[in-house]
């Protein structure tokens, strides 16, 4: 088990650099593919297969799916860098390690490295997952999909021909 | 049984299992070629192949072996790695899926499943998981060719493939709302008895007559999911010469060729699974019959589907690109929606 955490966690962290560093724009794509397909092995290891396949079909089997169509539609071979501003090329780099520094010191002070991990309140099967999506959290989960209703609704009128 | 001897003996019996039911894909493929060509073939009254081997049935193996050995021809102007990767992958996808399929009845040979690789809680997900990544495979192979044909094929398979899974997926929610489970041999197992009246003890409790709506959007959406006839738009021969494999030859032609009947193959076998009782069926006789008659059974029933998908392909003409978009969207999608309706008003009166 430690040894495939191991893996997939290596394999995320790869992929994820190379969806940064690479030039051409649909290995970025596939890249990033990889990182989701790493982390919904991640997710199977946590004992939550429900949410792995989710993350798998959603993300990487449908949202995905649509950048690389685009990218393929523009048919964008290779990025060009341009002029980057002054003022990111020199803050961008300090500012990163800032905020990872910060992020660490709060998992480390979160959970030391002793400590046994937290015991999760919450069986990984959908029925739990249904149970508080549907009744612990309807509010906030029925607003957060009016609101992506929303900008889809925006989205279309925005890319409407003028008649 | 120590830790170290148990977990060997589960490896090696994992490994035999695995390539058994490698073994078995990859000859129904092959034969399911053969008997495309001849069902077809007779169809248009034609005796398709007949001279290699009785009844042209060495047939699959010439053509593997043509396949093996013809010359490799890849374009100039190809993205590489893309290119290469796109039909391991299709191939791939095509197989993994068939790793959550039971073939058979439960039964345990020294602590382990003997009719199924693995049987996970979540399977039929998986089944979907993997399906909705088989659409990277056709649309890489489009766009890395850097041909204007395959890219068009490629983008209109992704378009098509997009759009028929979530009718795919809607269609079969009735079914996990009657079974509420989401592994299939549970789901197997709740057609398992017959039906008391109306049925006169003989008609059995097939998911198929409490979800007939869900049936036919299950089956329309799979065959376009797998790209066939009538939806047989990222090929369509007389409009993009061969579609998002244009540009591919010798075995790397092959695999997207397997591939697309491995899909036929696993989608085949979720639709006896959902909606036909599996491998539910009469069972009599001796020990050794009783544990092999379930198998037959399956078998039988996939037989059928993939004969169906056949018989369409030699009967109907492709749709046009419009109508396919316009069909999936405005029909089956609504349909499929309006069956989940209604099989949840039903549960909520029936109780």
């Amino acid at each position: 088990m430690a040894i495939l955490f191991y893996i997939a966690a290596a394999l995320a962290i790869v992929a994820g650099l190379s969806v940064i560093l690479h030039r051409t724009p649909v290995y970025s794509a596939l890249s990033l593919i990889v990182v989701l397909g790493a982390l919904a092995v991640i997710y199977l290891l946590l004992g939550a297969p429900f949410i792995a396949m989710i993350q798998v079909i959603v993300y990487a089997g449908a949202i995905m799916v649509l950048f690389v169509m685009v990218i393929m539609l523009l048919n964008a071979h290779r990025e060009q860098p341009i002029d980057r501003s002054r003022f990111a090329h020199y803050l961008g780099g300090p500012v990163l390690i800032a905020l990872l520094v910060e992020i660490l010191f709060a998992v480390w002070r979160q959970f030391p490295v002793s400590s046994t991990p937290p015991a999760v309140g919450l069986e990984g099967d959908p029925a739990s997952i249904g149970h508080l999506l549907f009744r612990t959290y309807v509010l906030p989960f029925e607003v957060t999909s009016i609101l992506i209703l929303v900008a889809m609704l925006g989205a279309v009128i925005l890319a409407k021909k003028q008649p | 049984m120590d830790t170290a001897s148990s977990l060997g003996f589960f490896v090696m019996v994992t490994i035999i299992k695995v390539v058994v039911v490698m073994l078995v894909l990859l000859t129904v493929i092959a034969y399911l070629t053969w008997l495309e060509r001849k069902v077809v073939a007779h169809i248009q009254s034609r005796w398709g192949p007949y001279l290699t081997g009785p009844h042209g049935l060495l047939q699959p193996v010439a053509d593997g072996l043509k396949f093996l050995f013809k010359e490799d021809i890849v374009p100039l102007e190809v993205d590489r790695l893309i290119y290469w990767l796109a039909p391991f992958l299709a191939f791939t996808l095509a197989c993994l899926s068939i790793a959550v399929i039971p073939f058979g009845a439960h039964y345990q040979f020294h602590g382990h499943e003997l009719f199924q690789l693995t049987d996970l809680n979540v399977g039929l997900l998986f089944v979907f998981a993997v399906t909705s990544l088989g659409v990277y495979s056709i649309a890489l192979a489009g766009w890395s060719s850097n041909s204007k044909y395959p890219l068009l094929g490629g983008l209109r398979s992704s378009a098509q493939m997009i759009s028929y899974e979530i009718s795919l997926s809607l269609a079969v929610i009735g079914v996990l709302m009657i079974s509420g489970t989401l592994s299939l041999r549970g789901i197997v197992e709740q057609q398992a008895w017959l039906w008391e009246s109306g049925g006169l003890g003989i008609l059995p409790h097939w998911n198929l007559f409490l979800q007939p709506v869900g049936f036919i959007c299950y089956f329309t959406a799979a065959v376009a999911e797998t790209n066939r006839v009538p939806f047989d738009l990222p090929e369509g021969e007389t409009e993009l010469v061969g579609g998002f494999h244009t540009e591919y030859s010798s075995f790397k032609f092959a695999l997207f060729f397997l591939s697309e009947y491995a899909n036929m193959i696993t989608v085949s076998c979720l639709a006896t699974l959902l909606f036909f009782g599996g491998w539910l069926g009469p069972v009599f006789g001796p020990g050794w019959l009783r544990l092999l008659l379930p198998v037959l059974w399956f078998f039988l029933k996939v037989f059928c589907f993939l004969f169906f998908y056949i018989w369409m392909r030699g009967t109907l003409p492709r749709f046009r690109y419009d109508q396919l978009m316009a069909f999936g969207w405005k029909f089956l999608l609504p349909l499929a929606l309006l069956n989940i309706l209604v099989t949840g008003l039903i549960m909520t009166w029936v109780g």
